[in-house]
């Protein structure tokens, strides 16, 4: 229905989605502008910071169509309309997803994309088949790390309505944060990222193996396949978070 | 002088109405910090692949950070201020009500502005900033003198912030919908007043364009105030002429809009 209603102004749509692109695409354009100014940041070229960029984007823009209505979840909370949702027979969660779908957010996944296609094509490392194929599971495996930062956080909300900026900090900043070498930050975030939040599965774990770059960890060498088992690990926690954040929700009014 | 004391209820309104949400203000301080900690290590990296880029040294660019992360909001760099709320009330027709109110619409929602901007400064603004200065190596000079001169270029840098933002709002007499003008707010306002990449690090010719942007007075023109790169009086000077262009357009436009208002209704 959202899909269908913002189809409905096609020029609208197609101008939102162009200007999304040029939004979402600054950050890239500051990036270049970093490289304008010199050759390696954080001791990466550009097609490896490109790659990273490039992963971290789509698979952000990913969760971000799929779920990123959840950000607005403590709205519901605070005018008690998330009663509507409990009543109707379908779960919660899913209606939490498709309330208010913003097709426009394609933009984000489309110049991803766009930057991601520019960095293979100018990477300087030999494409083995597990290497190519690492590549679609990153995104995958990626969105679904995303995602679960976004319930996990929706269900957040349930507790304190009004923070729904915490939220941005950890999905919007995380995506902030992976698009820069791990090598730029300090151990101690870098280990945060990896142990506790584990964001770095996203790109840098794996894709320190297709950049064929040494991890600053210096983890085993196995965990670089990792990302489906961490993915899978998050929905999971994502999950419990989100049920227990649901069982606490009080309706307003008398 | 019953006006000024108008003004300074509205103003007051304007910072009580946002000093309202502690917990909201609470989470805003938590991600500008987060932000701000990853611009740093970015930052930290770029100067040192190119030490004293753009004129700034490590400490420099690290207080750079932190003064942007402090005057985001209070700048609403990205929007987010009075102007969707206006922009709402074209949209909606209520401005006619403003426009019946015995008080100047351009000075109203300044005077709100003004007020949301003072509590972002204290309520959002200080704790990321003192949080850099406690834990990175910053700049910071000892002279009170230029941290009056820092607080009055913020000042000004509030009124041009204004300036560009009820231009953008006033759109909304001829555009109706506001979401295309709001985006184009968020773009320039991110780009151009350097929160992206601080303006003297753009590489040329493109850096001297942008310096002479009304954008530059937002966080260029303090952030060189605070680090001694630019006297005082010649940054107040570019802030205050393009806060005087910026508020002279915007009443020519207001006139133009105001003319061109139709109350639909019974």
């Amino acid at each position: 229905m959202w899909i269908r209603s913002t189809l409905a102004y096609r020029v609208s749509f197609v101008l939102t989605v162009l200007g999304g692109l040029l939004v979402t695409g600054l950050d890239f354009v500051a990036i270049l502008l970093m490289f304008s100014q010199v050759d390696v940041l954080g001791g990466y070229t550009l097609p490896e910071v490109a790659f990273l960029y490039g992963v971290s984007a789509t698979s952000f823009g990913f969760a971000d169509l799929a779920i990123g209505s959840a950000g607005r979840l403590g709205t519901r909370v605070r005018d008690g309309t998330l009663d509507t949702l409990l009543v109707r027979p379908a779960p919660v969660l899913a209606q939490v997803a498709a309330d208010r779908f913003a097709l426009r957010r394609v933009a984000r996944i489309a110049q991803g994309v766009l930057v991601l296609g520019y960095a293979c094509a100018a990477l300087d490392v030999v494409w083995t088949p597990v290497r190519l194929l690492l590549v679609p599971v990153m995104m995958l495996c990626g969105g679904l790390i995303f995602s679960a930062v976004f319930v996990a956080g929706a269900a957040f909300q349930f507790v304190a309505q009004d923070a729904a900026e915490v939220q941005s900090a950890f999905t919007f900043g995380g995506q902030t944060l992976l698009q820069y070498p791990p090598t730029v930050f300090g151990r101690e975030l870098v280990r945060g990222v990896t142990f506790v939040l584990p964001l770095a599965f996203v790109n840098w774990v794996p894709g320190s193996y297709v950049l064929g770059r040494p991890y600053p960890l210096g983890l085993p060498e196995w965990a670089v396949f990792a990302p489906p088992l961490v993915a899978a690990v998050c929905c999971a926690a994502a999950g419990v978070a989100w049920r227990a954040g649901l069982r606490t929700y009080r309706s307003t009014g008398s | 002088m019953g006006s000024a004391r108008l003004y300074a209820a509205v103003a007051s309104g304007g910072f009580r109405r946002y000093a309202t949400y502690r917990v909201a203000t609470a989470a805003g301080v938590f991600t500008n910090t987060v932000f701000g900690l990853i611009l740093v290590y970015a930052y930290l990296a770029l100067w040192d692949e190119r030490p004293h880029l753009g004129g700034y040294d490590q400490a420099q660019a690290v207080t750079y950070v932190w003064l942007g992360q402090a005057l985001f909001a209070t700048l609403a760099i990205q929007g987010g201020g009075f102007e969707t709320e206006l922009m709402e009330r074209i949209r909606t027709g209520e401005v006619a009500v403003d426009l019946y109110r015995p008080a100047d619409l351009q000075l109203w929602w300044l005077a709100s502005d003004m007020g949301r901007a003072l509590f972002q400064l204290l309520g959002r603004g200080v704790i990321p900033f003192v949080f850099g200065a406690l834990f990175f190596p910053t700049a910071l000079p000892d002279d009170p003198v230029i941290w009056l001169a820092l607080l009055v270029s913020i000042l000004l840098a509030m009124v041009v912030s204004y300036g560009i933002r009820f231009l953008v709002a006033l759109s909304g007499f001829w555009l109706l919908d506001g979401t295309g003008a709001l985006q184009v707010l968020m773009v320039t306002g991110v780009f151009f007043s350097g929160m992206a990449l601080p303006l003297n690090a753009f590489p040329q010719p493109l850096g001297d364009l942008v310096t002479l942007l009304p954008w530059s007075a937002l966080l260029q023109m303090p952030a060189d105030v605070l680090m001694g790169r630019v006297a005082p009086l010649s940054a107040f000077a570019f802030q205050a002429g393009w806060a005087v262009v910026l508020l002279a357009v915007g009443r020519w436009v207001q006139g133009a809009a105001t003319r061109r208002v139709v109350v639909q209704g019974g």
